[in-house]
């Protein structure tokens, strides 16, 4: 949880076919948030300010989830 | 009984001019995974869960209904001052023959919301777990729905709601451990 915007994704490759009509992927991505690895928040975390708080959505940030769009990669959706 | 505040949760501003995202964002609006299932699954298991964790229905049920004010302001804005033809253009004509510029609660596709939507089981595992999975679908839907848009003001607030999905799961695994362990020894939450 360190490094949120890189260790929360996850790529795999689908299978490719001889005859795909369609230009394959070559990859595809899903996110796996940290509330996955989380059974019961422990007590005493660290505390965005407040400010920051409201701008990312969580109090916590062990809990933050960043996102970034995927309209224009190559991967063309999740 | 509730008390209203008459702001959003968080801000909702919306830069750019795109009638046809509006329709895209109807699917959190009267989705199967939408905020409008979402609070009613919530607010109408409260009363047949145990004791320990109605409250947390209660927050995040709540909580819900001010994620839908914010869909509706960002439909609102995307489509209050589209002409029919750019209505149509966007793919809402059908939705004009219906509802002229009227909210409804419906999906992307145009299908109405349901109550076959949520479930009330009855059951208190099973009814967490259904929440747990509504809230990780409705995380998805987010993260499409941003991609589906390149107005960074939009993006801003749909990332918002996303993180919110992501708390209320944990929130809700972390009822079932309450309700799992009942005998008083959690020292956290």
């Amino acid at each position: 949880m360190n490094d949120p915007l890189n260790n929360q994704i996850r790529v795999y490759k689908p299978f490719i076919g001889p005859f795909d009509p369609c230009p394959p992927l070559p990859y595809r991505t899903y996110v796996v948030p940290p509330n996955q690895y989380i059974v019961f928040q422990p007590r005493d975390w660290p505390q965005y300010s407040l400010q920051e708080a409201l701008t990312r959505g969580t109090l916590w940030p062990n809990l933050f989830s960043p996102y970034n769009p995927k309209r224009n990669s190559q991967e063309g959706g999740a | 009984m509730w008390v209203y505040e008459k702001k959003l949760q968080y801000p909702v501003r919306v830069s750019k001019c795109d009638p046809m995202m509006a329709k895209f964002l109807l699917e959190q609006y009267g989705g199967a995974d939408g905020e409008l299932a979402a609070a009613l699954r919530y607010l109408n298991q409260r009363y047949t869960i145990p004791d320990k964790v109605i409250g947390l229905l209660n927050d995040i049920g709540t909580e819900e209904f001010a994620h839908l004010e914010m869909i509706a302001t960002m439909v609102y804005k995307l489509t209050k001052d589209a002409t029919v033809e750019q209505l149509k253009a966007a793919g809402l004509g059908d939705h004009y023959a219906n509802h002229d510029k009227a909210l409804f609660y419906q999906n992307a596709a145009g299908v109405p919301w349901t109550a076959t939507y949520i479930q009330a089981k009855g059951d208190p595992i099973a009814d967490l777990y259904e929440d747990i999975a509504a809230e990780e679908k409705a995380r998805a839907t987010y993260q499409w729905l941003i991609d589906m848009t390149d107005d960074v003001d939009l993006q801003d607030s749909l990332k918002f709601l996303r993180e919110r999905e992501i708390v209320h799961s944990l929130r809700f695994r972390e009822a079932v451990e309450i309700i799992k362990d009942d005998r008083g020894k959690k020292k956290y939450f």
